[in-house]
Order: C-alpha cells, then sequence, then structure tokens
C-alpha cells in the first residue's frame, strides 16, 4: 500500500503514454481531471493486489470513445458516483477499490481521479499491460469473466446498464451509445471479485508505469552509460530498428485508422529500412521485409534525443526515432490469448512468435 | 502609395518601405530599445530619411510587435480577469487552469462554469444558463474587473452560445469591457483553447499600449494618411480594433512574418525558410504562400494553447555563435553566441572570440569587420566550423521535409552569410534581395484570411458536398475580415479522421486569404 499523489500522476502519465504502445490517447487530458481530484481530494492509496481480500468487488473505470471528443467535452465528475452507485446496487455489496482496465494512454489516469473522488483505493493492476482498442480485449476475457454489467455514464447525467451475451456484442452495443452521448462516455465494467482480479490482471503494471515514466524523466542524467543504453536497460527493451521517419501513409477501414510508418536507418541501422504497421496502436515490426515483432508484445516509437513515446498521431516525415520492443504480458501469448489480440486479429498474417526469439542475437 | 513594415524583433527593429508595385523602396534596421516605442519611432524616422518618400504618400502601416509574448513570459502588465466557461455539467472536472503556475494563475480573480455548450454535432450539452452568467458578470463589475475571457464546449462547432454570454457581458458590465471568446482563438480541444482565451483577455492593456503606442508614433512623424494594421502570426493582418480583441495572435508573428517576407523576395511560393539571427537560426515552411501551422500544442510562459502558431524549429546557431576547437581535434559551433555584442567581440570587429561570421569571412564567403585580423586563423579550423554549421542545418532542413524530395530553400536574416549557397536536401539555395529585412517587409505584404472548423459525418452529407461548403464558408470568413473578394484564395486545408470513433466523422478545417481592399 502507498500514496499516489502529483509526482507520481506526472510520471504515471508519462509512462503510460509508453504502454500506449503508439496509441491509447495523450494522456494530458486523463492527467487534468487527476490532477483536479487530487488537488481537491488528496492523494490516492494505491493497493497491492495481495491486499485485497478475494471476495472484495472490483469495479474498474475507463472512457469510451474518441479521445477528440473528450479533449473537448471532458467529465462532469458525477460519472464516478453514477456508475459506482449502480454497480454496487447490482451487486447488493460495497465497492471494494477501482483499477485500470487499460494502463496505456489515457485510460491509465481516470481510474486515479475516481479512487481520489469517491475515497476508493486503487488496485495496482489492470487487463492488458498496455493499450488495446477494443474493451473485450483484457485478460479477463481469457478468464471468462464477463464485461457486464456494464455501466456507461455520459457527462449530462444519462446511465445506461447493460447485460450482454458476450464481450463483444459489449463492444458493439458500447460504441453505439456511445455515438447516441456524443462521442465519449465513462465506463465501469468487468466488475470482478479479489480473487478473479488476482488470477487473471496485470499485476504491479500502475508501479511499472510510473517507474517507466521515472526513467524518461532522469534519462539525461544518467553518467554511467548512455541515454540509449539506459533507456533500454529500464524498459527492459529490444531494440528493434532506429532511424529518420520517411514516410507515413493512413487509411481509414471502419470505426479504426490503419497506418504504415516506414522508417529509413541512421547510425548503425544505416542502409537498412523499416516499417511499422499500426491500427490505433502499434502491429507489426517489419525491418528489411522481415517481421522482427508483433502484437501482443508492445511496439513503441520514441523520440531519439528525449525518449518521449511517439503516438501514432504525431508521426511525420524527418522524425528521428528508435523502435522498441517490450515482452507482453505472458498471458497474452497463450492461444486463447493469441486468438483475442494476436497478429491475425488485426489482420496481419503471420504467426506471433515472442519478441525475445524474434530478437535473440539482437539488431541484424 | 506607399506601405510602411515595422518588425519589432529582440535585436532590432526592422522598417520597410514598399512602393504600390510592392517593391522595396528602403530597408533599414534600428535597435529595439527596451520600452519598445522609442526604438519604433526611432526606426519609423530613419526609414523615412533614407527614403524621402512623401507621408502623405504612405497609405497602409503594418506592426509586427512580440510584446505581449514579453508580457505573458515576464508575467508583467496583465489584467485581472474573469473566467466563464459554458458546457456544464460537462467539463465540471477540469477547472480553468488547474496546472498553471501560481505567479501567472493571479490573473484571475473568480472563474465560473455553467450551463451551455454543445456536442460535435451541434446538438446542445445543455441550455444557456442566462441567470448564472448574469449573476456571475455582475458579481465581476462589483470587483471591477474589466476584462472577460468566455469558452463554451465545442465553440469551435458552434459559438452561438459564447456570442450570447458576449452580449450579456457588455449589458452587465458595460459597452466598454473587454470580451474574449475562445472560438475567435483557438481550435479543438476545449482547455487549450481556454488557456489561449485568458491569456488574450489578460492582454488587453498590453494592447491598448501598443496600438495607441504605434497610432502615436505615426502621428508624430506625420503619417497621417495611412490605415494600421497589426500582424498576426498566420502571416495575416488584423485591424488595430481587432488587435486591441485578439491581442494573443500577435504571439509568434516575427518568424512569420519572415517566412512570409521571404516568400516575397525569392517569388516562390514553396520552400523551407531560413531565417539566421545573431543567437539562432529558425527554420520555417512556406506552402502556398504561408507558413505551415505548428500541429502539436504551443506552450507560451509555460502556459499550454492551441491556437494556431506556425511550425518553426529554432536551432542555436547564428553569426555570433562561439567556435570552439576542443582537444581531440572536433569543433562546435554554438548554441552560445556573443548575441547582440558582436560589433564588440567578434575577431574581425577587434574582439577576442572566434564566431560564425569570423569563420565566413576567413573562408572568403563574407566581408566584414577587418579581414586581416582573421587571417592568422587555420583555414583547416575554419573549413570543420563551417562543416559543423552545414551539417547543423542540414538536419533541420531534413526534419522540416515532408517527404524526401529536394526543396527550395531560402536564406534570409542578418547572419545567413554564415551559411554556403549549397545544401544536402535543398533544389537551390535562394539568397534575395533585401534578404536581412526579410520580417519587416512580410509584415508590409501581409493578406487577410478566414478559417472555418468542423466535425463533419460523411455519412450524413457527401464529402465533396461537405468541403465544398467548408470552402465557401472559409472564403466569406475571408471577406469579412477585409479580403478582395476576387482575391480570396484557398491556402491551407485539413481533412483528418477522429480516432477511436465509428462512422465517418472527420475534422475538417479550411482557410482562405487574400489581398487587402485598399
Amino acid at each position: 500500500m502507498r500514496q499516489i499523489g502529483l509526482n507520481e500522476v506526472e510520471d504515471i502519465a508519462r509512462g503510460a503514454a509508453l504502454l500506449g504502445a503508439g496509441g491509447g490517447g495523450d494522456p494530458y487530458i486523463g492527467k487534468l481531471v487527476t490532477v483536479g481530484a487530487i488537488k481537491e481530494c488528496g492523494p490516492v492509496t494505491l493497493l497491492d493486489p495481495e491486499e485485497v481480500p478475494d471476495d472484495a468487488l472490483i469495479a474498474p473505470f475507463a472512457m469510451m470513445g474518441a479521445p477528440t471528443v473528450l479533449a473537448e467535452k471532458s467529465l462532469s465528475g458525477e460519472e464516478y458516483k453514477a456508475l459506482f452507485d449502480i454497480m454496487s446496487n447490482r451487486f447488493g455489496k460495497k465497492i471494494y477499490a477501482t483499477m485500470p482496465m487499460e494502463a496505456g494512454g489515457l485510460n491509465s489516469m481516470l481510474p486515479i481521479a475516481t479512487a481520489a473522488r469517491l475515497g476508493l483505493p486503487m488496485v495496482d493492476c489492470d487487463g492488458m499491460g498496455r493499450a488495446f482498442p477494443e474493451l473485450q480485449m483484457v485478460t479477463f476475457t481469457i478468464g471468462g469473466i464477463s464485461a457486464t454489467p456494464m455501466g456507461l455514464a455520459d457527462e449530462k447525467g444519462n446511465v445506461v446498464m447493460m447485460e450482454t451475451i458476450t464481450n463483444k456484442w459489449t463492444e458493439d452495443i458500447g460504441r453505439a451509445i456511445t455515438m447516441a452521448c456524443g462521442g465519449s462516455v465513462s465506463i465501469t465494467l468487468f466488475p470482478m471479485t479479489g480473487k478473479q482480479m488476482k488470477e487473471y490482471g496485470v499485476k504491479g503494471i500502475v508501479t511499472r508505469s510510473q517507474k517507466l515514466g521515472e526513467a524518461i524523466r532522469n534519462v539525461k542524467n544518467v553518467t554511467d552509460k548512455t541515454p540509449e543504453e539506459a533507456f533500454l536497460e529500464f524498459t527492459e527493451g529490444f531494440k528493434l530498428f532506429k532511424g529518420k521517419i520517411c514516410d507515413v501513409l493512413r487509411e481509414t477501414r471502419g470505426a479504426f485508422n490503419f497506418g504504415k510508418v516506414v522508417v529509413e536507418g541512421i547510425g548503425e541501422c544505416k542502409g537498412s529500412q523499416a516499417y511499422v504497421e499500426f491500427q490505433n496502436e502499434n502491429l507489426a515490426c517489419y525491418v528489411n521485409g522481415e517481421i522482427v515483432a508483433t502484437t501482443p508484445d508492445l511496439i513503441c516509437l520514441v523520440d531519439t534525443e528525449t525518449f518521449n513515446p511517439v503516438p501514432t498521431d504525431a508521426l511525420k516525415y524527418g522524425k528521428r526515432v528508435m523502435i522498441v520492443g517490450l515482452k507482453c504480458f505472458p498471458m497474452w501469448r497463450i492461444p486463447e490469448g493469441i486468438e483475442l489480440v494476436g497478429p491475425r486479429y488485426f489482420g496481419v498474417d503471420t504467426d506471433y512468435i515472442p519478441i525475445e526469439e524474434r530478437c535473440k542475437g539482437g539488431w541484424k | 502609395m506607399y506601405k510602411l513594415g515595422i518588425d519589432v524583433g529582440g535585436t532590432n527593429t526592422d522598417a520597410v518601405l514598399i512602393d504600390e508595385n510592392l517593391n522595396v523602396v528602403a530597408d533599414i534596421k534600428y535597435p529595439t530599445t527596451k520600452d519598445i516605442y522609442s526604438g519604433i519611432v526611432g526606426a519609423l524616422k530613419t526609414v523615412l530619411e533614407v527614403s524621402g518618400v512623401d507621408r502623405s504618400q504612405i497609405k497602409q502601416a503594418m506592426l509586427g510587435t512580440t510584446q505581449c509574448t514579453n508580457a505573458i513570459v515576464e508575467r508583467k502588465n496583465l489584467a485581472k480577469i474573469g473566467i466563464l466557461r459554458l458546457g456544464a455539467p460537462a467539463s465540471l472536472a477540469i477547472k480553468p487552469m488547474v496546472d498553471w503556475a501560481d505567479d501567472i494563475k493571479q490573473v484571475s480573480v473568480a472563474e465560473r462554469i455553467i450551463g451551455g455548450g454543445s456536442e460535435y454535432d451541434g446538438k446542445p450539452i445543455s441550455a444557456f444558463d442566462e441567470a448564472a452568467a448574469k449573476e456571475f458578470f455582475a458579481e465581476l463589475k462589483e470587483k471591477g474587473i474589466k476584462s472577460v475571457a468566455i469558452s463554451s464546449v465545442f465553440s469551435p462547432v458552434r459559438n452561438d452560445d459564447e456570442k450570447k454570454a458576449a452580449e450579456i457581458c457588455k449589458e452587465v458590465m458595460g459597452a466598454d469591457t473587454h470580451v474574449s471568446i475562445s472560438s475567435e482563438i483557438g481550435s479543438m480541444g476545449l482547455i487549450e483553447r481556454e488557456n489561449a482565451t485568458i491569456l488574450n483577455a489578460a492582454l488587453y492593456k498590453v494592447a491598448d499600449m501598443f496600438t495607441e503606442g504605434f497610432a502615436q508614433s505615426l502621428a508624430d512623424e506625420g503619417i497621417t494618411n495611412a490605415d494600421i494594421y497589426i500582424s498576426q502570426n498566420d502571416g495575416t493582418l488584423m485591424t488595430i480594433d481587432y488587435a486591441r480583441l485578439y491581442p494573443i495572435l500577435t504571439v509568434a508573428c516575427g518568424p512569420t512574418n519572415s517566412i512570409r517576407g521571404a516568400s516575397y523576395l525569392s517569388q516562390v511560393q514553396n520552400a523551407i525558410v531560413i531565417d539566421v539571427g545573431g543567437t539562432t537560426t529558425d527554420l520555417g515552411v512556406i506552402q502556398n504562400g504561408f507558413p505551415r501551422e505548428s500541429s502539436i500544442a504551443v506552450t507560451i510562459g509555460g502556459v499550454r494553447t492551441n491556437f494556431r502558431m506556425p511550425d518553426v524549429i529554432s536551432i542555436g546557431l547564428g553569426g555570433g555563435s562561439i567556435v570552439r576547437e576542443h582537444e581531440d581535434g572536433t569543433v562546435t559551433v554554438g548554441p552560445d553566441s556573443v548575441g547582440y555584442a558582436i560589433t564588440e567581440k567578434a575577431l574581425v570587429f577587434g574582439g577576442d572570440v572566434l564566431t560564425a561570421s569570423d569563420v565566413a569571412v576567413r573562408l572568403g564567403m563574407a566581408e566584414m569587420g577587418d579581414p586581416s585580423k582573421v587571417a592568422g586563423i587555420s583555414e583547416e579550423l575554419c573549413k570543420k566550423a563551417l562543416a559543423a554549421m552545414v551539417t547543423l542545418v542540414e538536419d533541420s532542413i531534413d526534419s522540416m521535409k515532408v517527404s524526401s524530395d529536394d526543396v527550395d530553400v531560402i536564406l534570409v536574416g542578418g547572419g545567413s552569410v554564415i551559411l554556403p549557397e549549397k545544401l544536402a536536401g535543398a533544389k537551390q539555395v535562394i539568397k534575395p534581395d533585401h534578404f536581412g529585412c526579410a520580417n519587416a517587409i512580410g509584415s508590409a505584404i501581409s493578406k487577410v484570411s478566414g478559417t472555418y472548423e468542423k466535425l463533419i459525418n460523411y455519412d450524413e452529407i457527401p464529402r465533396d458536398q461537405a468541403l465544398e461548403q467548408a470552402r465557401q464558408q472559409a472564403i466569406e470568413m475571408a471577406v469579412a475580415s477585409g479580403a478582395a473578394r476576387e482575391t480570396v484564395e484557398i491556402i491551407d486545408m485539413e481533412d483528418v479522421p477522429l480516432q477511436y470513433y465509428a462512422g465517418h466523422t472527420n475534422r475538417v478545417k479550411i482557410k482562405a486569404a487574400g489581398e487587402l481592399l485598399v
């Protein structure tokens, strides 16, 4: 158990942008909501998953919809209570704690604000260990836990409670409600017991996010190694490529933006070319035509100077980036995980091979 | 008929006179003074003297100034204001100025969030709460406040609530109240737009000072027939009355003016412009005659805003950059500089610091000061220094390009003599006449513009039709700001799909500009 105050929030936001693996939305607006909540209500208690009783009711919190809309029409601050009241009534039980569903991007922040406003603790755990675009893409789906009952609330005070037959239906109906409410809503979903959380969750992810953020902030102050070495060491990342963005191609298919960013090698990668395919998040990385990493492992582009993450909507010609691969949460690597978030789900026709096997022997 | 352009920079105040065919009649530089005003007067007197033109024939006078930026950065002369946001219950979770530093937060005496605002498609979020607005304005009046910042959720889509609130504000607080509304200032992103609006409201005294000061100095010099305009940061002009309403739009007009001036002087519409000063070099992009806008949030004096700014990168290289030879034989240039003291400190001027300008003189690229003072400097050292400067600039050129194709490069600014006429990535390097005063020229030749921004659902209205309507709207807005209709052209268009959003809703932003009606 420890406290999360304003400084911790800054670092978590920075780390969450990296865990967004190119997507997840800019944590900035979420950070403002959270900073306001902590300034008014004080710091939040972060619980180690093992501190949570098995029979406790945990209600995760997230936003659903377009981050662009949320950046204009943000929360009223009443959503947390409306959603948690309805969920608590549904189970006839007090909610013990909240937690993030998605530690990458914008959704890393809102559960902290929820915890501050409601005086609840937050659990150091999520269901992705990164960002993914659809709400059934969580480890809890593998555990057979239903996304519903799920509560959706808009900032105007409209609250919807839904029960569905599969998590895919939840996603589809949820999107329709989101559209009707003006493009972004707050949600609580995957209500679960402490036991389920401990069994299937990505434990310690908030702390990891904070440490990543702290390390990115301090990367320039490292004296015994180069900033790049320091960055790779603390992220436990695989250097996939380093180069200059020379082309960005985009198209929209269905609800998602597809794209491809082409990177021309610099430094030790000179003479080689890489490209990364992305939906909202980065899906696969190819070097000289050969796949070196795929989802669900994290593929992150970072600035070669500052090591700040470069999200897919900020890719532009001329930017110098390092492409880094991070190991995903082990549960994503079992067949049920690959089916849910593996390369083929996103239209990348290849088998999933763990990044450490693909990158054996370092950069070629 | 003559146009007068004045640009107040950190080191020099430049003034130019241009005739009706846009030929440069005279261009001069005068040291910028601390009070700004006497520097402007000095520059004005000098350019009139040098040119000898008939003052009554000066019909337009344009000013580009950094006073607003300075006021924000130095927290000086900022007015006390009130802040109203329409959109409740949306956005209540983020109070105004939640992440501002304490010293600048002081500008606000009261903030309130009340009902109003719209959804992305224009539907109301809640009814505009007129009674609450009246009550808030009455409180501000009681406190003696004269300036109010009003923002509203999705006002770039629909701003009638903001406009209604502005009207009521003047009814309650008096017609002389300064009202800033966010839809006139920023784009999508409520908090950043509100931030820019707050800064704008706090700048009204500064705006009164520099507009009155400019008008007064013109009158003092006998220029009484001229319409007066102020440069905006998108490369277009606003009237003095508009500048008093929206002073924030002058922030960063300097780089914009130099980009536009460079384009005009070289008669090139698409290029990368490199403006080399004494301490820094700014690189910008001219696209169809206008500066490319930055697509990321811009921080001014620690406040994150989202209003249009030119996409400019600055590197620590200028005529006064200090050259150093290291023990391992490598040579570096900058980022520190002797700055305005170059005429005392550079070797060619009898000083004792080896600068980028000395290197240029030694290598026969430039003539200034006394070349014999650098004759003893090793040519090899100078060549290494030049190579370092060229690498810096070439890397920056590359990061400003949008594709790997070579582009035209225009070199301007007093310090541009330190760069060679061949650069990698450049189709050609153009160094136009009058390159030293490109920014004042940019200010003098500016156009007027209008911008239209909306989220459009292409399932409801076909894309071609929607874009055509948006183009017409932008043109009407340019005409409304004073452009001659037949000269108005679309100069920029963005059409970007919304992320994580089903359906085909895009954010469309179109900008049109034309010549000023005389």
